[in-house]
């Protein structure tokens, strides 16, 4: 199960693991193809290019597999769509829930993120 | 023409937006759309599009994806993400400058800046966002199975939304201002007969409560003064949309009181080679359909303007 973005999807639970050991800073967006979370995709897909060192990745909110963010302590109150998790060296630095705007993004990337 | 002057910029890349820059694009017109986020605009909020003529069915985002691939193939340049950091409308070769420090001049402007949903400005809201506030019934609908929740709002979409989610909620608090809905009749009718929904008219929220998410609102009653806490898991917020004029507020451009674009007939703003389009203007129907309808009559003025305009030049 994955979303249509053009985002790089992530599809299982080892798949993140695997993503967020080997890259040092890593945006992942877990939601569905709604209203609030499009908007957040749509601004990852731009800052692709100007965060050259985070990876971005979506992943669908509704999976099984899910549940590996789903479940996290920081998203234990999160009752908004969609669950965006900031990982620094494989741990959580940042969580969100529901829309962002870009610049509520770029400042959690400027923050835990800059080089 | 040198490299940073357009015949027209467009300011928004909503539907308004991307069907004028379809429209001059196609005309040989050079057209930059700027944006502030995505293309796209309120469409792309919208998870299924029924009324658009021509069209049984579409996603919000497929319908604004098509449009904006459709002015890039014909040539129109679009910058998203982009922050505006002044216009200058009154001069016969406008100029914009982004706050990255790229300026752009232009014969002509046309303004689909757009609106976005109006929120409470209460204190908390931001804090209890995805915590508890909600302003997406099918986004977030799910998380409320047998809570107890309030939906603010007297609109048809308050209404619908508030049936909607009595799906979900054990308890649905309606919450409005004013004495009477401004909604369908039969919208009014669904939600009033529905058992699980309570209605507090004449009442608002003054705060919200909780500690790492939203545990009750405070709520007043208009008509006593009485105020008195409603405990409850979450909050759903419909209570319309503003038109998005910030930046053009205290400028030379004329607005309505609801700090709407005030235009001609031909969606000409009171500055000559200004227009707008979509739903910052100031009218009273604001649909995908009339959007489109918007972006087409201002390209087609916008157009004029500039034969006209170098008309004058020749002669």
């Amino acid at each position: 199960m994955v979303l249509s973005t053009n985002l790089d999807h992530i599809a299982t639970a080892d798949e993140l693991t695997k993503t967020i050991n080997e890259n040092e800073n890593v945006m992942v967006c877990c939601g569905r193809m709604g209203p609030m979370c499009i908007p957040v995709y749509g601004v990852m897909e731009e800052l692709r290019s100007e965060y050259k060192n985070v990876a971005f990745r979506d992943m669908a909110f509704d999976s099984p597999e899910a549940g590996i963010i789903r479940n996290l302590p920081e998203a234990s109150n999160f009752m908004g769509l969609p669950f965006t998790i900031y990982y620094k060296n494989g741990k959580v630095v940042e969580a969100t829930s529901s829309i962002q705007s870009r610049d509520q993004i770029t400042a959690i990337l400027d923050e835990h993120f800059s080089s | 023409m040198k490299p940073n002057h357009y015949n027209t910029i467009i300011i928004g890349a909503g539907p308004a937006g991307l069907t004028a820059g379809i429209y001059l694009s196609r005309a040989k017109m050079k057209t930059l759309i700027l944006d502030s986020g995505i293309a796209g605009g309120q469409l792309i909020l919208t998870h299924e599009i029924a009324n658009y003529p021509g069209i049984e069915k579409i996603s919000g985002y497929e319908l604004s994806n098509t449009m904006r691939k459709q002015a890039l193939a014909f040539g129109c340049e679009i910058q998203s993400g982009i922050s505006i950091k002044d216009i200058n409308f009154e001069a016969v070769e406008k100029s914009v400058q982004l706050s990255n420090g790229k300026q752009f001049t232009a014969d002509t402007i046309i303004l689909a800046t757009g609106g976005r949903s109006r929120t409470l400005g209460i204190s908390g809201e931001d804090k209890f966002k995805g915590r508890g506030i909600s302003y997406c019934a099918t986004c977030d609908g799910d998380f409320f199975q047998d809570k107890e929740i309030a939906v603010v709002g007297g609109g048809n979409t308050a209404l619908e939304e508030a049936v909607s989610l009595t799906k979900y909620a054990s308890k649905v608090t309606l919450i409005h201002m004013l004495d009477h809905f401004q909604a369908f009749a039969h919208a009014i009718d669904e939600a009033k007969s529905n058992p699980k929904i309570e209605i507090k008219m004449q009442s608002r929220i003054t705060a919200f409560n909780g500690e790492q998410k939203l545990e009750s609102v405070n709520v007043e009653n208009l008509l006593t003064h009485e105020l008195s806490e409603l405990k409850l898991d979450g909050v759903f917020v419909f209570i319309g949309y503003e038109a998005n004029t910030d930046f053009v507020q205290g400028r030379c451009i004329e607005l309505n009181e609801r700090n709407e674009i005030v235009t001609d007939d031909q969606l000409q703003t009171n500055v000559p080679g200004v227009f707008a389009a979509g739903d910052a203007l100031a009218k009273r129907f604001r649909q995908i359909t009339t959007a489109v309808s918007d972006g087409t009559i201002a390209a087609l003025n916008a157009m004029e303007f500039i034969r006209q305009a170098s008309a004058i030049k020749v002669a």
